[in-house]
């Protein structure tokens, strides 16, 4: 029985907006525009802003930094990342453990010459690694070659990536796969050559890098590790690689030998291999905080630490980037809501002008509704479906332009967009709060009418 | 039993600091089955005796007993309501809903009714009106595609639609031609004798008042004649 009156109502309304088709099409012409707009703009915007987001995540927003605590002898620190407390089992405990974490790398860093027959040059950076380091760049798509492989990782592979810069200082044009060259005086074969990246925010050339495994760095070229001090400059290149240092089955030294006193002082138990650093990518810039305490809570459990303060390691995040990120998506989105809002308004005056408009130019039909039984109220809710049922049309017609729009837009100009559902289902609700606000006066003023005055109406 | 009794009715419109007594007591019975004629120069008052019988305005003072209740004083939803089950209106100008076919038109009263009917039988109510006004092959056209008195006869169907204890009619003729003044002054005797519906014709014509029973004379807010059902002339 309910459902007689509302289908009844309805279908009032429908007829009235059916009556005069060009107006009813104007009308709703302001609602398609504004949520039309608001839907093309939702979807450019958040394409847009997880492109950027996607630009700002590849210069390391979400890269995670896993430093060894600081080392002290005898009163004097070393500063951060001067003890040996990491270990690649805590990388690989990371990549298992920490679903926050996309992926881990652990670091081994060394300094010093490369030389390809007559030409040479100093690296800024040389890095032994695993392979997962370029996707915790996300820099996994080199320009020539292959990625080393975890098997060349186990096997101390002498292999090695190079970066633009070295590719064009030390080959200069020729294709640098499968080309051995030196480093530290070891011969390395080139697998792959990495796209460009350029320089980093500080202005350091990230294109003047060697990636090789961790395994052949550490104990191979036997890396200057950090732990070795601030001495890992120049003096390097000076030292020739001992025998002992170019075959790993013989003793190596994995420690700076500690002098007696240190050792006295500062005993340290000898239990594993370790590495410089940990590098490790957060899913997103979002879990950033979570991959920190999971990382925090592994390595505690790992290390047996207890108390906070005895914490053998620091984690370090791109506060200053991920600030930059998240400020740059609340501005969009703000910005965007301000021109959706803006539009919607126009479109909502729009449908006021136009509703009393028709309550004056039916101010007779109005009049005999109310001679043949209509109730103040009555009227009022025929006015106000009617607002409705215009602004919802023009809103579900908005949202059609709105996605054709922004894939026509994708189709031709090729920006990134992205549907946003939200948005879709947020324009219905504010199309049908923007008909009953904006029509609510004029189906007021239309039930406010007097029958006899409304009758007589010319 | 009397349909309608007023009882010295009174109605003063305020027009800022001047009244304006526009009916000064009216006393009138009309019974169940008349076929009465309320007659007067324009002017007279007969309009507002018109709104006030009809539900459409109330009185100032007075009492008015429609089907032996008070209504002089109830309030504007319910007037609404007296109008949708016991009063019928045809109008002067018609006042057919514009580019609404004939069913449509007649079935809209309909949808303010309290009890809700299913569109089924709203649907044959109206159709069933429009066979007995003559219009059955004319039910899906619209307004403009209907001649001045098949419009009327169309609004006649509307008024009947909520079978009213009273059908008012106000100058029902006067946008018609002679030729089909008659026809429809015809259907409204014939709903009176053979249906026992009260018609109430309101008009400022002899010629149509001449086929009514009873004439009520209004002049200037009084009744002068017609005041009781015998004092009707022919």
């Amino acid at each position: 029985m309910r459902l007689f009156r509302v289908m009844r109502i309805l279908r009032t309304a429908l007829r009235a907006i059916r009556k005069n088709p060009m107006r009813t099409a104007l009308t709703m012409l302001g609602i398609i525009i504004g949520v039309g707009a608001v839907i093309a703009m939702m979807e450019i915007g958040s394409g847009s802003s997880d492109a950027i987001a996607k630009t700002i995540a590849r210069m390391g927003a979400n890269t995670l930094l896993v430093l060894p605590g600081a080392a002290t002898s005898g009163g004097i620190g070393f500063g951060a990342g001067s003890s040996m407390t990491l270990t690649p089992q805590d990388c690989d405990a990371i990549i298992r453990d920490c679903p926050a974490v996309k992926s881990a790398a652990p670091l081994v860093r060394a300094r010093g010459q490369a030389v390809y027959q007559d030409r040479n040059w100093v690296p800024m950076s040389i890095y032994g690694t695993t392979a997962d380091y370029l996707s915790v760049r996300d820099w996994t798509d080199l320009s020539q070659g292959d990625v080393f492989t975890d098997k060349d990782v186990r096997n101390s592979t002498k292999v090695c990536l190079i970066g633009q810069t070295i590719a064009r200082e030390l080959f200069q044009g020729v294709s640098p796969i499968g080309k051995e060259m030196r480093v530290l005086n070891i011969s390395f074969k080139v697998v792959g050559v990495l796209s460009s990246k350029g320089a980093n925010m500080m202005g350091m050339d990230q294109d003047d890098i060697i990636l090789a495994p961790w395994t052949t760095i550490k104990f191979r070229v036997g890396a200057s590790s950090s732990t070795s001090t601030g001495s890992t400059t120049s003096s390097t290149t000076s030292t020739t690689s001992s025998p002992s240092q170019l075959y790993p089955n013989s003793q190596t030294s994995l420690y700076p030998v500690p002098s007696d006193t240190q050792a006295a002082d500062n005993p340290q138990p000898v239990r594993f291999t370790n590495v410089d650093q940990i590098v490790a990518a957060a899913n997103s810039t979002a879990e950033i905080p979570q991959a920190i305490d999971q990382i925090t809570a592994l390595l505690r459990e790992r290390h047996r630490i207890r108390d906070p303060k005895d914490d053998d390691f620091n984690i370090r995040n791109m506060t200053e980037m991920t600030n930059a990120l998240s400020s740059t998506t609340t501005l969009m989105t703000k910005l965007l809501l301000a021109v959706a809002l803006i539009s919607l308004i126009v479109g909502g005056v729009g449908i006021m002008n136009i509703m009393l408009v028709s309550v004056t130019e039916r101010t007779r039909e109005i009049g005999l509704r109310m001679a043949v039984g209509a109730r103040a109220k009555d009227i009022l809710r025929q006015f106000l479906i009617e607002a409705v049922v215009l602004c919802l049309a023009g809103g579900i017609l908005g949202i059609i332009l709105g996605c054709g729009g922004s894939y026509l837009i994708t189709r031709f100009l090729r920006w990134p967009t992205e549907t946003s559902v939200p948005a879709i289902v947020a324009s219905v609700f504010v199309s049908a709060s923007v008909g009953i606000i904006f029509g609510y006066y004029p189906a007021w003023k239309a039930s406010r009418l007097d029958p006899i005055e409304a009758l007589r109406y010319e | 039993m009397e349909l309608i009794e007023l009882k010295n009715i009174c109605k003063t419109y305020y027009m800022g600091d001047i009244d304006v007594p526009v009916l000064k007591g009216i006393t009138i019975s009309i019974s169940k089955g008349e076929f009465v004629a309320l007659m007067g120069a324009s002017g007279s008052g007969k309009s507002t005796l018109m709104n006030i019988l009809g539900c459409l305005d109330h009185p100032t003072s007075g009492e008015y007993w429609l089907e032996e209740r008070e209504i002089s004083k109830v309030s504007a939803d319910e007037r609404a309501n007296l109008r949708n089950h016991k009063i019928g209106f045809v109008f002067q100008n018609f006042n057919l809903l514009a580019r609404t076919s004939a069913l449509e038109n007649v079935m809209m009263p309909l949808s303010y009714t309290r009890e809700h009917l299913s569109d089924k039988e709203v649907k044959r109510r109206a159709e069933e009106l429009l066979n007995r006004v003559g219009l059955g092959d004319r039910m899906h056209h619209e307004p403009s595609e209907l001649s001045g008195g098949q419009q009327q006869r169309v609004a006649v169907a509307r008024s009947l639609i909520n079978r009213p204890s009273v059908l008012f009619a106000d100058e029902p003729t006067g946008n018609l031609d002679s030729k089909t003044s008659e026809e429809v002054l015809a259907m409204f005797k014939q709903l009176n004798v053979e249906e026992g519906i009260t018609v109430i014709i309101v008009t400022h014509d002899p010629n149509v008042a001449r086929h009514t029973q009873r004439q009520i004379r209004i002049h200037d807010g009084l009744i002068v004649d017609g005041q009781t059902s015998q004092g009707g002339s022919q």
